[in-house]
């Protein structure tokens, strides 16, 4: 296994190709649990973990189930499926097993479960490493599973800091709120667009 | 058909088994959640407001459900709440008393001076670290509406002349501003009171008349128009006791400074019947000097006059004296005004 495409896929789906800011996947909690730092960070941590779940049992349904009965254009459908009971079963484990980490994540994951973002990084993985040429294997799904979640709390984070600034700056009433996040987020995009002039091929 | 057949038994199949497998993990591992906290959880207000003391309403049904918190104790949903929960749970419940929110200070841009001009952050705790804000009275309010956002239920607003008032119908009493105000002068009184004192100033009266037309200069005509003794002076500010018999009718209607808010605009006046015999023991008790009559002749009161505090009621041997008449609140009137704008 080659760790120099561990470190690629790392830095490229937190940065490079950062879900929010450079795909725009998952926008509904990035404006809807940006509002406070802490609610924030206990989204990202719920969609680290969702995430690396999702990447880790859709690359298994994916090589060992679609691929060799040659139904890949049902991926989309399947992962939804995969993922959304995947996260009622990890809910029900918690709440029985780990009580507080339920209610730290609990009240996140009905939320996340069938997230745009969850299921791109399900897709993604499913299709080609851009920095290996070949398909992604099983560790290298996990690995950018997890990064994704990070890329994705990393940008939530910068936004809920942002707002919680915005919240006491003197706005123009017609864009208080949304609409002034709707602008700092498009700001965020194009600062993240630096990072696409990132290249690891030499 | 045949290319149909794979993918249909495939994702059926799927489908069949997580939902076989997701029934049986919730009979094994769903541990026994109390069919009580959903129904409670339906008939509370869902604000999430923490009035109660819980995280949230979801918080405070658990603790219902569990027996260790009072089936009253929602403020928000007030009886209508307390009295759902109590038949949720087969047990009869003591509402809390409905209160409500009142500033303690009107005076705004008219009325109270600024030492100097704030240009900061627009936050009533950031105005109180910049030098203790700008107005000139240590304890006003600041008008920068830290309250209005804090109010889950939209019932504060700052008005034109720069002070928070609380709408009397929308308040639910939950207390978020009294917690949020840097300034400590909100405060929740019981909803049946429609009188307060609107202005929480320490200072000495003298002091008091050089910055504010509306402060109060402690000059206790208030005590002095409260034989109950509900009116005490506590650090140059009369403090209301809200708990004794006393409607402080005759308290607010005596304050010179007018510092007292009624949300009352009318209130019933007192008439007396047929049966007076002149006795004359409610002209001597009358504040307002409404009661006229010849010594055992029918007296009659001045309708004008008459604040409607009933303390001749109590007085009259013969029982002649009753009020008549409705209340208009002063609020609802404020209201349809706004409508009609």
């Amino acid at each position: 296994m080659d760790f120099g495409i561990l470190v690629q896929i790392c830095i490229g789906s937190i940065f490079i190709n950062n879900f929010i800011l450079s795909r725009y996947l998952g926008f509904c909690p990035f404006f809807g649990v940006s509002k406070k730092l802490s609610n924030a960070f206990g989204m990202g941590m719920a969609v680290i973990f969702v995430m690396a779940l999702a990447a880790t049992f859709t690359w298994i349904f994916n090589n060992y189930a679609l691929k060799p009965q040659h139904l890949e254009y049902l991926q989309t459908i399947v992962f939804i499926l995969v993922i959304a009971a995947l996260v009622q079963l990890v809910e029900m484990v918690m709440l029985k097993f780990t009580p507080a980490l339920y209610e730290a994540l609990g009240i996140y994951l009905p939320l996340i479960t069938t997230n745009c973002a969850i299921l791109g990084a399900a897709l993604i993985n499913a299709g080609q490493n851009p920095y290996s040429g070949k398909d992604y294997t099983f560790v290298e799904a996990l690995v950018n599973g997890v990064s994704s979640g990070l890329g994705f709390t990393l940008a939530l984070l910068l936004m809920a800091g942002i707002r919680e600034r915005l919240d006491l700056a003197d706005i123009p009433r017609p864009l208080k709120g949304l609409p002034i996040a709707f602008i700092s987020a498009g700001l965020m995009a194009i600062a993240f667009l630096g990072f696409s002039g990132l290249s690891f091929t030499k | 058909m045949e290319p149909l057949v794979v993918p249909i038994a495939f994702l059926g199949g799927i489908g069949f088994i997580f939902g076989l497998g997701l029934a049986a993990a919730s009979k094994k591992l769903g541990s026994a959640v109390d069919p009580r906290v959903e129904k409670i959880l339906g008939v509370l207000p869902g604000a999430n407001c923490g009035a109660c003391g819980y995280a949230g309403c979801s918080g405070f049904a658990k603790a219902v459900a569990a027996g260790t918190a009072d089936a009253g104790g929602c403020v928000p949903g007030g009886a209508k709440a307390a009295h759902d929960i109590a038949d949720i749970l087969g047990i009869s419940a003591a509402a809390k008393e409905p209160m409500m929110a009142v500033v303690h200070c009107k005076g705004g841009k008219k009325e109270a001076k600024e030492r100097a001009i704030y240009e900061g952050i627009a936050d009533c705790h950031a105005a109180v670290l910049t030098g203790n804000a700008s107005k000139t009275c240590a304890d006003g309010c600041l008008g920068l509406g830290t309250c209005v956002r804090a109010c889950p239920f939209d019932a504060l607003e700052i008005n034109e002349n720069g002070v928070a008032v609380v709408n009397a119908d929308t308040c639910t009493g939950c207390g978020k501003c009294v917690a949020a105000c840097p300034r400590k002068i909100i405060e929740l009184i019981p909803r049946v009171h429609k009188i307060f004192i609107a202005c929480n100033n320490h200072d000495r009266g003298g002091r008091v008349k050089q910055y504010c037309t509306v402060g109060c200069t402690a000059c206790t005509l208030c005590v002095k128009a409260t034989p109950s003794g509900a009116i005490a002076m506590e650090n140059n500010i009369p403090r209301l006791d809200y708990a004794r018999k006393e409607n402080f009718i005759t308290a607010a209607y005596k304050c010179p400074q007018k510092c007292f808010v009624d949300l009352v605009k009318a209130r019933p006046k007192a008439n007396i019947d047929t049966t007076c015999n002149g006795c004359g023991e409610c002209v001597a008790v009358c504040p307002v000097d409404a009661i006229r009559g010849e010594k055992d002749q029918r007296h009659i009161i001045d309708k004008e006059k008459c604040i409607g505090c009933g303390v001749c009621l109590d007085t009259c041997p013969l029982h002649a004296i009753a009020l008549w008449g409705g209340l208009a609140y002063a609020h609802q009137d404020d209201r349809t005004r706004r409508v009609r704008r």
